[in-house]
């Protein structure tokens, strides 16, 4: 019983990480097909921040939750009008120029800050339930991503900035037509998703070795829980954590973590080809 | 359409034109001996890469001020293979081939070295490979001095076993290295008369542990033994104190604090009371360690290198090779490798250091210490403790033309 | 459109080139000039699997390190059984080729595309550098080889000449072969693009629907042009093998991919020069970057890619090209006062 029920709790934090460390990129490439190869390096941004802001005294949360999405969107606004606003609608050479601000930053950053800095430990401690103790962050995380499929499944659907957003997405030059600056709505999207970014790389932090090079342990399954999930952000991004997540922790359970991994590939490669589109791509298609 | 052509010929000319005129390879000279260096400076792994340049560049400044080797000054020819394996194999040709140095030192993780080992081979260039690693080359033509799996397991294992009890759970990194080294755990941990519980494989990029850390308390192990290896593999230290595991099961560590910068990148609470194993440790009171330390200092009052086995024994190596020299009263390689194989011993930073003949590994001072508060406290030391792995499958007295990496099997 | 090869001067200068290199570089160059040459051959094949598939047959690859690292690991397997190495530099073209072909038909079939394309051939990719990760046991072993896992399998043999197992070919003799192999491959492509089946797989590329509404089995063609790929990269991946004398899983890597990616882009996407080009010009960079000690290589190497993507949009090649038409255009206008019909540039 007990055993069950750390099991759910790990499904539940892996499905969880799998929707914050996707969900930026789902809104970046979903809606603006930008391929973000850098998307690693932004999440190394959004925990240096937090590692860097705790060293200097400021408390952790402050740090994972305002200044991480803060630092890290300031700057994928930055990238956006520097680079990403030339290569709109070439989604290829998205991937190149993100590949070079990837070498970028990791190479920056190392530059700036050194490539060992002193980490945060996870806070608030552990809960015991029968013979398990985990952590009682992993609740934090979870709370995190329902948090984040809450709030922009409200925006995209309640306010007019969701339906602005929605449009241009859809057909840019039709919305342009209806008097929407489809460039400022580009900027806010990118920016946006850097930001989401960013926190996920600050809620990290406090469970992971920060260093330039982190990026690169989660480019992989961001891009498969986005690319799997499908056209729309939300449905996609949950479906697709779901699935992914699960299979990959019960496997992990069941048969170690090698098997854990190649059996998230192989759930994601089926998928596929099952639904070439993704999974919003055929089921789920009227959803955001 | 011709142009695209001609700027091919043109991109080849320039191709022909850059390599024949490089204007930063060193040219050897005859009043200089020139020394390559071949390790990562930018990258994933340049924690380790940049260290051991400083090292290498303090030895050479060094020997320089004792008044160089045989009348002549050293120079250091270093290149950055930025963790790519072919500008590995491309600067090892290119400082055997073009700058003609007279001994290399590099190669970090155990594939770079596979790249470049067989080259220096074959071009016959001394090269000294200064990195801990899962053991078992075979070759004259190198020098490895950092420990191996056998030299450090057989150590921490009796002493954390007498500490905490028999049981005992190993998490490692699922590559050779881990493969080994997990293999030697359960050797000596049967035979100080325990049971490994269970052994579990990680891929490089595993960062989340939560459902192995739920299966270490359903195993309830008296000693987790972690050969986890990598930056992902950090996650683990931190989400087991996370956990709350700290004060419940001990942990060990044969790969802990290996590159030197678990100590800071670590907070104390999570890297405080881990036994490691290792042959150098930059609280090691000696005279030697001191003076070392002071050295450093003194060459890089800012920047200063995080110190650990892999810089330490670049600084062996350039001080072994150089009394090599002077032994054999050349360069040439053949009298300085002869040099090599007398069997002295050497009074390094890290205690003692032999070369064994028949394997070309140090025989080495090794120490047990775990951190309080981010300093390396000595818990223990043991005195020359042969590399037993290596020694069991190479003989370079019966086989001196073997040119390979044994696998070193325990089954 | 297309010329017709045998009437584009380009590819004789081409080919002329190739042999000039084959023959002159180690008259010109030293042995180690000639081994760093080596290189940049090997790592051209490879870019040309890529810049065939990608650029006449509109399939983006972002797996093509799959079928390098099979090629690699199938020849290194084979030759350290074999001792032989003739029909291992077959296998290594036979087996990616096939599994490029079960792959295709797994893809093409399946009516994946677009970027999910690229998304599945990449999933594929990370399952095979997993699973060639995990090998690292004594269990892992075919024939006399192991496979070594994430260190790797070293002393692969060197190509020897047919039926001679201890003639290894001396690295000059290996540079010639590598370079006569560059030539054939090159030659092969041209007249394969320049044939109708070349025709109808620009068509493809150009739109899909329109060509199957025409009557060509699009999906088989797909597979065709994608096996033909996997097999060159697979040649490579041997090539590569031999070269190093040593293989491991970072041929399978996604590092790998991107770089072929990033050097036919870079070249230019539709040629078969461009990729040449990207290779030399970044491998090249690359190499001078770690020679100097400036701030920090990934710095400027990440630098220099995206001003590229941004001031030469198109890639090096195809926007020399168009700077030279232009400028010829201009040149004549002026010389004639009036505006003439453009000249037609040909894909090389």
């Amino acid at each position: 019983m007990d055993y069950a029920l750390i099991v759910v709790m790990e499904i539940l934090r892996a499905v969880s990480l799998l929707v914050l460390l996707a969900g930026g990129l789902a809104i970046i490439f979903g809606m603006m097909r930008v391929i973000n190869i850098a998307h690693g390096e932004f999440l190394m941004l959004g925990g240096y921040t937090v590692i860097m802001s705790v060293k200097a005294g400021v408390n952790l949360w402050i740090a994972i939750l305002i200044l991480a999405p803060i630092v890290v969107g300031i700057f994928g606004i930055i990238v956006e009008r520097l680079v990403i606003r030339f290569l709109y609608g070439r989604m290829i050479d998205t991937l190149l120029a993100t590949w070079g601000l990837s070498l970028l930053m990791i190479g920056g950053v190392t530059l700036i800050f050194g490539n060992t800095s002193e980490g945060v430990s996870t806070p608030l401690g552990s809960i015991t339930i029968g013979a398990y103790q985990v952590a009682v962050y992993n609740v934090v995380l979870i709370a995190f991503a329902v948090l984040f499929l809450v709030a922009a499944w409200a925006v995209l659907k309640y306010t007019k900035a969701g339906l602005i957003a929605r449009a241009t997405m859809q057909n840019p030059g039709m919305a342009e037509t209806l008097g929407v600056n489809s460039t400022l709505v580009y900027m806010a999207t990118f920016g946006i998703g850097s930001a989401l970014t960013g926190l996920a790389g600050g809620l990290l932090a406090p469970v992971t070795g920060v260093v330039p090079s982190m990026g690169v342990n989660f480019i992989g399954q961001s891009f498969i829980t986005v690319i799997t999930g499908g056209a729309s952000i939300i449905a996609g991004t949950l479906s697709a954590s779901a699935t992914l997540g699960s299979v990959s922790q019960l496997v992990t359970f069941g048969a170690g973590p090698v098997y854990g991994d190649a059996a998230l590939l192989l759930a994601a490669l089926i998928l596929l080809r099952i639904l070439p589109q993704g999974i919003t791509g055929r089921i789920f298609t009227r959803s955001l | 359409m011709k142009l695209s052509r001609r700027h091919l010929l043109k991109t080849s000319a320039a191709l022909a034109a850059g390599t024949v005129a490089l204007p930063y390879a060193a040219m050897a000279q005859d009043d200089t001996i020139l020394v390559g260096g071949l390790h990562d400076l930018s990258g994933p792994i340049d924690f380790a890469g940049i260290p051991m340049t400083q090292i290498l560049n303090l030895a050479v400044e060094e020997i320089n001020a004792a008044g160089g080797l045989l009348g002549k000054q050293l120079q250091a020819v270093t290149y950055d293979p930025q963790s790519n394996m072919s500008l590995y194999s491309q600067y090892a040709t290119q400082l055997a081939l073009k700058d003609k140095v007279a001994v290399v030192h590099g190669g970090i993780t155990s594939a770079s070295r596979e790249t470049i080992r067989p080259i220096f081979h074959r071009f016959q260039t001394l090269y000294f490979y200064n990195t801990l690693y899962e053991g078992g080359v075979c070759d004259r033509n190198e020098i490895s001095l950092g420990t191996t799996p056998a030299q450090t397991v057989e150590r921490l294992v009796p002493y954390v076993m007498n500490l905490w009890g028999k049981k005992v759970y190993t998490i490692a990194a699922d590559y050779n290295y881990g493969q080994i080294t997990a293999a030697w755990v359960k050797r000596y941990v049967e035979q100080n008369g325990g049971e490994v519980v269970a052994t579990e494989f990680f891929p490089l990029d595993v960062t989340q542990f939560g459902s192995t850390i739920s299966k270490i308390q359903g195993a309830a192990p008296d000693i987790v033994m972690s050969v986890l290896v990598g930056t992902g593999h950090l996650g683990f230290y931190r989400q087991w104190v996370g956990a709350g595991m700290k004060d419940k099961i001990p942990m060990a560590s044969t790969t802990f604090g290996a590159s030197g910068t678990e100590p800071i990148i670590m907070t104390p609470e999570e890297g405080n009371g881990i036994p490691t194993c290792f042959g150098y440790y930059d609280t090691i009171d000696s005279p030697a360690n001191k003076e070392f330390l002071a050295k450093v200092k003194a060459r890089y009052p800012e920047n200063t290198p995080l110190l650990s086995e892999l810089s330490a024994c670049t600084w062996e190596g350039m001080m072994i090779r150089a009394d090599a020299v002077k032994a054999a009263g050349t360069i040439e390689r053949m009298p300085v490798i002869e040099a090599l194989e007398s069997g002295k011993s050497y009074d390094m930073p890290g205690g003692k250091v032999t070369i064994d003949p028949i394997t070309h590994h140090a025989i080495r001072d090794v120490y047990i210490a775990e951190l309080s508060d981010r300093v390396w406290q000595i818990k223990g030391k043991f005195d020359q403790v042969p590399p037993a792995d290596t020694q069991l499958v190479c003989n370079l007295k019966e086989t001196p033309d073997a040119n390979v990496h044994h696998e070193i099997s325990l089954n | 459109m297309e010329k017709p090869v045998l009437r584009d001067p380009g590819f004789y200068v081409m080919v002329a080139t190739g042999f000039a290199v084959l023959f002159g570089a180690p008259m010109v160059f030293d042995f180690f000039e000639i081994m760093q040459m080596t290189q940049y051959v090997v790592l051209s094949v490879f870019a040309l699997s890529l810049a065939y598939i990608w650029g006449f047959g509109g399939i983006l690859s972002f797996g093509q390190s799959a079928f390098f690292g099979l090629g690699a690991y199938t020849f290194a397997v084979s030759a350290i059984n074999m001792g032989d190495t003739t029909i291992p530099l077959a296998l290594a073209f036979i087996i990616p080729a096939l599994f490029g072909v079960a792959l295709g038909y797994f893809m093409f079939y399946g009516r994946i595309s677009d970027v999910y394309l690229g998304v599945v051939t990449l999933v594929v990719t990370l399952i095979l550098w997993k699973l060639i990760n995990h090998t690292a046991g004594p269990e892992y072993a075919i024939g006399k080889s192991r496979l070594g896992g994430f260190n790797g399998i070293p002393s692969i043999p060197i190509v020897n000449s047919p039926g001679d197992a201890s003639a290894d070919l001396d690295p000059v003799q290996l540079f010639q072969f590598f370079m006569v192999v560059l030539i054939v491959v090159y030659v092969g492509l041209r007249f394969l693009i320049g044939s109708d089946f070349g025709r109808v797989s620009v068509s493809i590329r150009e739109n899909e629907t329109r060509t199957s509404l025409l009557g060509y089995d699009v999906r088989r063609h797909k597979v065709i042009v994608f096996a033909i790929g996997s097999g060159i990269a697979g040649f490579s991946g041997a090539m590569w093998a031999t070269y190093q004398t040593f293989i491991d899983p970072n041929a399978f890597s996604l590092e790998m991919s991107a770089k072929a990616l990033i050097w036919v882009m870079a070249g230019g996407v539709g040629t078969l020069v461009g990729p040449i080009v990207g290779v030399i010009g970044l491998q090249y960079l690359s190499l001078k970057l770690g020679e100097m000690e400036l701030l920090n290589n990934f710095v400027i190497l990440g630098f220099i890619l995206i001003v590229l993507v941004l001031a030469l949009p198109k890639g090096v090649v195809p926007s020399i090209r168009m700077w030279a038409l232009q400028g010829w255009e201009l040149a004549r206008q002026r010389r004639s006062g009036a505006p003439q019909g453009k000249p037609v540039a040909s894909d090389v």
